[in-house]
C-alpha cells in the first residue's frame, strides 16, 4: 500500500484521484501528489529506511507507487562526497558534492525514470516514451528494457554523441527531431493527446516522475545523520528538481525523520546560455519570459521551464539566490571539481559548481553553512564540450630519452603555473 | 482568416471531443474568443483574471510560442494552426 491521499492542482487546488493525469483539467496548473503524513509518519522510521534497499526504494513510503518489484537499475543512495579541497578553493567550510553521476545510467534521471515507470506500469501502460535534453532519454530506454516495455524517446538532433548512443543501445525507438528541447517537448505535450496509451513520462506521467527528485533531498538528510544543510545548490532545467528537493526537506521534518526543522537555503544555478530563472530573480519579478537557448549545457537547455515560478518561489522564501553562468566558467567549473574531489561531472555540474563558486565570492553562499553542491550527471556524456581544452600533456616517442624532455618540460610549466594562478 | 486550433485532451470535454476546431480570426487572440464563443468554457480555462494566458497554458502559431511574437496580439494567415498545448516538466 501507497500512502497517497491524492493529486492536487498547485495553481488553483482542485482535487484529483491519483490516476494517469498529469495537469489540472481547469487550469492546466501542474498536479502535486498528496501523501497521508500522519499514517507515514507512524511506519517510517530511520531503522525501517536503514532496512530497506540502497536506493531511492528505501524511501517508498514517500514515493507515490508501492511495489514490491519496481522498474529499478538500483538508482540512488549515491555518494555524498565531503569537498574539503574544493571548499578550500572557494573560500568555504563544509561542502558536500552529491555526486549522482554514480547513477545507473550516470544521471538522476534514473531515480525519476524508476519512480515514473514503476507507476506506469501499474496504471496499465505498456509503452514508456519522453521527450529529453539526453540524460532522460539515457534513463527511460535503460529501464524500459529492464521493464520488458517498448520505448519512444524523442531528442533534439543536435544532442551530444554519448548521449544519443546512450540512449540508442537500447534497443528502443530513439526519435530525432531538427529542432530544440521546447520544440520537442511541445510536440510530446502534443503526442501524450494522441497517444493516451503510451507513459511519456515528463508529459502524461509527470506528476508522479517530479516525485523521484524528493530522494535526493532524503538521502542527503539521513547520509548527513539525519540533519539537514544549511545551504544546497541545484542546476535549473524546468525546475522540477530544485522544487522536489524543498518538499523533499519538509517532508522529512513533517514525518519525523530529522532533529531539528529545517531551514534550508536552496540556490539556482542556470547557463547565462538559457537562465530565464535567474534573470527573473535578478529582476525581482515573477515573470518568466521563454528564451532561445544557447549554451553547452544542453541538458539545462529549456526556454521554457514548466516549473520556473515554483523553483523561483522556493529559492525566494527559503533566502537562497539564483545566478548564471557563461560556458567558459561552465568548462573551469567542470575541470576545477575533477582537480579538486576527482569527480567528472557533465556541463551540468559544471554549471553548478561555477555557480557555486560565483555565488561563494558574492558571499551568498557563506563559510560557516553546511553547504551540499548536486552533481547530477556524469562528464562522460559530454565530453566533446571539453575538446580542445582538455587533452594529453604531451605525446612522445616511446624512448626513456623522449620521457625524460618531455617531463622536464613539463615540470617548468608545472611550476610556471602554480606561480601564476596561486588561488 | 480561417484557421485550425489544436485542442488538448483536458479540453476536449467542451468540444465534444473533437481534436480540431476551424475558426475565423485575425489574430491569436481572436481565435481563441472565437473558439470560446463556438464552444463555451474556453475563456475561463484558458484566461487568466487580467484577460492574459494563463501561464501554464502555452500557444503555439505554426508551431511557434506565441509569446516569441506578439502574443495574442499575433496576426494568423489563412490556414494557419493554433496549437494549446499545456506546459510540461523537462529533462
Amino acid at each position: 500500500m501507497d500512502f497517497v491521499s491524492g493529486l492536487r492542482c498547485r495553481e488553483c487546488g482542485r482535487a484529483y484521484p491519483a490516476e494517469a493525469l498529469h495537469v489540472c483539467d481547469y487550469c492546466f496548473g501542474p498536479l502535486e501528489v498528496t501523501y497521508d503524513y500522519e499514517a507515514v509518519a507512524a511506519t517510517m522510521t530511520r531503522e525501517r529506511i536503514a532496512s530497506g534497499p540502497r536506493s531511492i526504494w528505501r524511501y517508498a513510503d514517500l514515493l507515490p507507487v508501492h511495489d514490491l518489484t519496481p522498474v529499478d537499475l538500483g538508482a540512488g543512495f549515491t555518494p555524498l562526497v565531503r569537498a574539503d579541497r574544493l571548499a578550500a578553493e572557494l573560500g568555504l567550510g563544509e561542502l558536500w558534492i552529491k555526486d549522482d553521476t554514480a547513477n545507473p545510467t550516470g544521471s538522476f534521471k534514473d531515480r525519476v525514470v524508476s519512480v515514473a515507470l514503476t507507476k506506469a506500469r501499474q496504471l496499465g501502460f505498456k509503452i514508456a516514451a519522453c521527450a529529453s535534453t539526453g540524460n532522460l532519454a539515457n534513463s527511460v530506454a535503460a529501464h524500459a528494457a529492464r521493464a520488458g516495455m517498448e520505448s519512444v524517446v524523442l531528442i533534439p538532433h543536435d544532442l551530444e554523441t554519448a548521449k544519443i548512443t546512450m540512449t540508442s543501445v537500447y534497443g528502443g525507438k530513439v526519435i530525432a527531431v531538427e529542432g530544440s528541447y521546447d520544440d520537442v517537448n511541445r510536440l510530446c505535450a502534443e503526442l501524450t493527446s494522441e497517444q493516451p496509451t503510451w507513459a511519456f513520462v515528463n508529459v502524461n506521467v509527470r506528476t508522479y516522475y517530479a516525485e523521484g527528485s524528493k530522494t535526493l533531498a532524503f538521502e542527503v538528510g539521513e547520509q548527513l545523520g539525519w540533519q539537514a544543510p544549511d545551504h544546497v545548490v541545484v542546476p535549473i532545467g524546468s525546475g522540477s528538481q530544485l522544487t522536489k528537493v524543498a518538499k523533499g526537506f519538509e517532508e522529512l521534518w513533517k514525518v519525523g525523520l530529522l532533529d531539528q526543522e529545517p531551514h534550508v537555503r536552496i540556490s539556482g544555478a542556470q547557463a547565462a546560455g538559457c537562465s530565464p530563472v535567474a534573470t527573473a530573480f535578478a529582476e525581482g519579478t515573477d515573470a518568466i519570459r521563454p528564451v532561445k537557448p544557447d549554451t553547452i549545457a544542453k541538458s539545462l537547455a529549456i526556454g521554457n521551464p514548466a516549473d520556473g515560478w515554483y523553483a523561483l518561489d522556493a529559492i525566494r522564501t527559503s533566502g537562497g539566490a539564483c545566478a548564471s553562468v557563461t560556458d567558459e566558467e561552465v568548462l573551469e567549473g567542470i575541470k576545477l571539481l575533477a582537480r579538486t574531489e576527482g569527480i567528472f561531472a557533465e556541463t551540468a555540474g559544471g554549471v553548478t559548481i561555477a555557480t557555486l563558486a560565483k555565488l561563494a565570492a558574492e558571499g551568498v553562499v557563506r563559510p560557516d553553512e553546511r553547504v551540499v553542491a548536486l552533481v547530477t550527471g556524469h562528464g562522460l556524456k559530454t565530453v566533446e564540450a571539453l575538446s580542445g581544452s582538455v587533452r594529453p600533456t604531451t605525446t612522445i616517442a616511446p624512448t626513456l630519452e623522449a620521457f625524460d624532455a618531455a617531463m622536464s618540460t613539463y615540470d617548468e610549466q608545472t611550476d610556471t603555473t602554480v606561480a601564476r594562478s596561486p588561488r | 482568416m480561417s484557421i485550425k486550433v489544436r485542442i488538448p485532451t483536458q479540453l476536449r470535454t467542451l468540444t465534444g471531443g473533437a481534436g480540431e476546431v476551424v475558426v475565423e480570426a485575425s489574430t491569436v487572440g481572436e481565435a481563441l474568443k472565437a473558439l470560446d464563443a463556438a464552444h463555451a468554457g474556453f475563456a475561463e480555462r484558458i484566461f487568466d483574471d487580467q484577460g492574459g494566458l494563463r501561464r501554464f497554458v502555452n500557444v503555439f502559431l505554426a508551431d511557434e510560442d506565441v509569446r516569441f511574437l506578439d502574443g495574442l496580439g499575433t496576426p494568423v494567415a489563412d490556414g494557419q494552426t493554433l496549437s494549446i498545448v499545456p506546459a510540461v516538466a523537462g529533462g
